[in-house]
């Protein structure tokens, strides 16, 4: 049996309906994940090299190697199919749900990201597939609602609470918990009980993989540092869990400092999204991890200017590595982000995810510490924010905001 | 292991037992202490009190908008237990809540700013001071719908220390060798779930209700059966398939949520459950499901 916790994170916080899904998962895990029984993971691989388009391009990026004085590299995982990394984590478990025998695939989303890569996965593999997402995020988030309904996926809106990613995953857990003996949940993130954090994390750890040999290639040496964003955490576990046991490789989780690290007890808010820099340990959404969380040990509600990093957990793994010091927990805040966003796009001709703007923005914030050499996720691309950076551009006087006074005001 | 269980003397003095489930707090915590004192008058056996957490991902819509009502008026753990302090009532009364809330209960922890060393210690989370309390205030016992018997061992160990039950649910997908793992550890009652899915007021019973009755006969523990249960005619059947106890939440809260003289209809609703379960338990053959 593959191990449950991470020291003393992780574990299996649900009902008993859902614990004997989580048996069978871990168990197909194993055999098709781990083992390579009936060729999943060369099935696996192959479909993410057609369809997914790997592996990505690590990129030196001159304009920032020259602005750092350091050698800056960009893991492109904003050229995987769709757009982002999340890919690699819907396809492989709609594939594995295959492989299960299971009939149903259903998952949440936040912003749209995830919803996208698992309908994109469903099409492709021919399963029939229900997206829960926040009535909230719905209603920002059209264009993604639309490609989820294009891919043949129904979109459920859920109207508890706020409407964001927290309610979409506990009403995701409802369904499941209802339909658990035909369906599969294909969670979005390496959060959530055993054994999804370990096998999110592996079908991610492409990235990570992908780099490292990429990088002694290119530069002929293992980087100083790895910078990735960290919301629940995928890209983050996926870009780091080759380096892990590279000591010498400095490793840096950048979270969403939002507007302020303080949390609003009062109203059960914390306008970030900050959980390993500022969380308490506890139990959400199946494991104990770092959560945002009022001293009774009610969730309150993050907040980030980039959907994709806005929630109160992370997976159970990062916050031990935190805990332990292997990973280092940064912040850089929302202005700082959309700085980075224009400027990746205006110095390299990438437009960033909000997310990857995040990690971007902690590398000219702290570049001097980073070391020579220094290799950054870009998690996905940023066609999917500029509405958001739009208005939220046109709310601050941005120094790396481009002008756009050619539109008649 | 709980070995004089209060909980367990009730149901089967009682039997067969009526447990009814309200959330603390909805509308607010003083009505709740009218409306528990009206089920303990109704008949009412054992009296589950939901303690709100912001995330109950094992409840359906009923429940949910309850602890949102719950939330919304204030209801902390301390006023809780407040609550269960001032109830006088004949039933022996259970706590129900989230993992989360067990653990944070007393552990001290904060949320963190910016400015303080995120290496400064504090208490862990610890099942240990929510278990304390809740035996001082005299609970007879603990359900959390999130805690699996694998996670269970630290709340199971504080629940022995002062002597309360640890009640687990069994689901309909429970099978042979962990329904021997959950049953290994449970004390009380086995909460029999009767269907798959969340909480909420249903119009029949369920066939895996028969099932699951029949895969626990060899265990000596009393058991009640939940989750969809809103009628007499239900609480009937379910008794005459063998259960000790029927459990009934959502119904009431519908009640709470709805009727204009909430508490002589929560009454009389513990009235109509409790006689349809006795007229299931004096029913001369058992029906062939």
């Amino acid at each position: 049996m593959s191990e449950s916790t991470f020291g003393s994170y992780g574990g299996q916080y649900v009902p008993e309906a859902l614990m004997p899904a989580l048996e069978e998962l871990e168990d197909a895990y194993e055999r098709y994940v781990l083992e390579n029984e009936d060729g999943f993971v060369d099935e696996f691989r192959e479909r993410m090299r057609d369809f997914g388009g790997r592996p990505t391009p690590l990129q030196r990026a001159d304009r920032l190697s020259e602005r750092y004085d350091s050698e800056i590299y960009l893991k492109r995982e904003d050229l995987v199919h769709g757009g982002a990394h999340k890919l690699n984590n819907a396809l492989g478990q709609v594939l594995l749900a295959k492989y299960m025998g299971k009939e149903r695939i259903i998952a949440e989303t936040g912003a749209g990201q995830h919803g996208t890569a698992t309908a994109m996965a469903a099409a492709h593999l021919d399963m029939p597939c229900e997206i829960y997402m926040g009535r909230t995020d719905v209603n920002r988030q059209r264009p993604n609602v639309y490609r989820m309904r294009m891919n043949g996926a129904e979109v459920n809106p859920v109207e508890a609470g706020r409407g964001t990613l927290k309610e979409a995953i506990n009403e995701t857990m409802r369904d499941w918990a209802t339909t658990v003996e035909t369906t599969h949940y294909v969670i979005g993130s390496v959060v959530g009980p055993h054994p999804f954090p370990t096998m999110v994390r592996d079908f991610q750890s492409v990235i990570g993989e992908e780099a490292r040999e990429q990088i002694r290639g290119q530069a002929g040496r293992l980087p100083d540092s790895v910078v990735a964003c960290a919301g629940g955490g995928s890209n983050t576990m996926g870009a780091f869990h080759a380096f892990v046991d590279d000591e010498d490789v400095s490793l840096y989780a950048v979270e969403a400092g939002g507007s302020s690290l303080e949390i609003d007890e009062r109203e059960g808010v914390a306008p970030n999204s900050a959980t390993l820099s500022t969380g308490t340990d506890g139990v959400l959404h199946g494991a104990m991890t770092k959560l945002l969380q009022s001293g009774d040990g009610q969730i309150v509600e993050s907040h980030s200017v980039s959907a994709g990093l806005d929630y109160a957990g992370v997976g159970p793994e990062l916050s031990h590595l935190v805990e332990t010091g292997r990973v280092t927990p940064v912040n850089v805040d929302d202005e700082a982000a959309l700085n980075a966003f224009h400027r990746l796009s205006r110095l390299e001709g990438i437009i960033p995810a909000l997310e990857s703007a995040h990690a971007l923005g902690h590398v000219e914030e702290a570049h001097e510490d980073l070391g020579d050499l220094v290799v950054v996720n870009v998690s996905g691309r940023g066609d999917k924010d500029l509405e958001t950076v739009l208005e939220e551009t046109e709310k601050r006087d941005l120094g790396a905001a481009p002008d756009v006074e050619v539109f008649d005001s | 292991m709980n070995t004089d269980s209060e909980i367990e003397r009730a149901i089967r003095e009682n039997h067969p037992a009526l447990i009814t489930y309200l959330t603390a707090g909805d509308p607010s915590l003083e009505e709740t202490k009218a409306y528990v004192e009206a089920l303990d008058r109704g008949g009412a056996d054992l009296i589950e009190l939901g303690l709100p957490f912001s995330e109950p991902i094992a409840e359906g819509p009923t429940i949910q908008a309850a602890i949102n009502r719950a939330l919304e008026a204030g209801t902390t753990p301390e006023r809780f237990f407040e609550l269960v302090d001032d109830l006088e009532v004949e039933a022996p009364l259970l706590v129900m809540t989230y993992y989360n809330m067990i653990l944070q209960y007393g552990s001290g922890a904060e949320p963190r700013s910016a400015e303080r060393d995120a290496t400064e210690p504090q208490n862990g989370p610890d099942p240990e001071p929510f278990v304390e309390r809740a035996a001082e205030t005299g609970l007879a016992g603990i359900i959390v719908p999130d805690l699996p018997a694998e996670e269970a061992a630290p709340l199971r160990a504080a629940c022995d220390e002062r002597g309360l039950d640890l009640v687990f649910i069994v689901a309909p997908t429970t099978n042979g060798e962990r329904l021997d793992r959950i049953m290994s550890q449970a004390s009380g009652f086995a909460y029999v779930q009767a269907r798959l899915g969340t909480t909420g007021a249903r119009a029949d019973v369920s066939s895996a209700t028969h099932d699951s009755l029949a895969r626990l006969e060899e265990y000596d523990v009393p058991k009640a059966v939940g989750f969809g249960v809103s009628e007499g005619e239900h609480a009937r059947e379910i008794v005459e398939a063998g259960a000790d106890g029927v459990i009934v939440g959502s119904a009431l809260i519908d009640i709470v949520a709805e009727s204009e003289t909430p508490v002589a209809d929560l009454e009389a609703k513990a009235c109509e459950l409790k006689g349809g379960a006795e007229r299931g338990a004096n029913a001369p053959e058992p029906e062939q499901p």
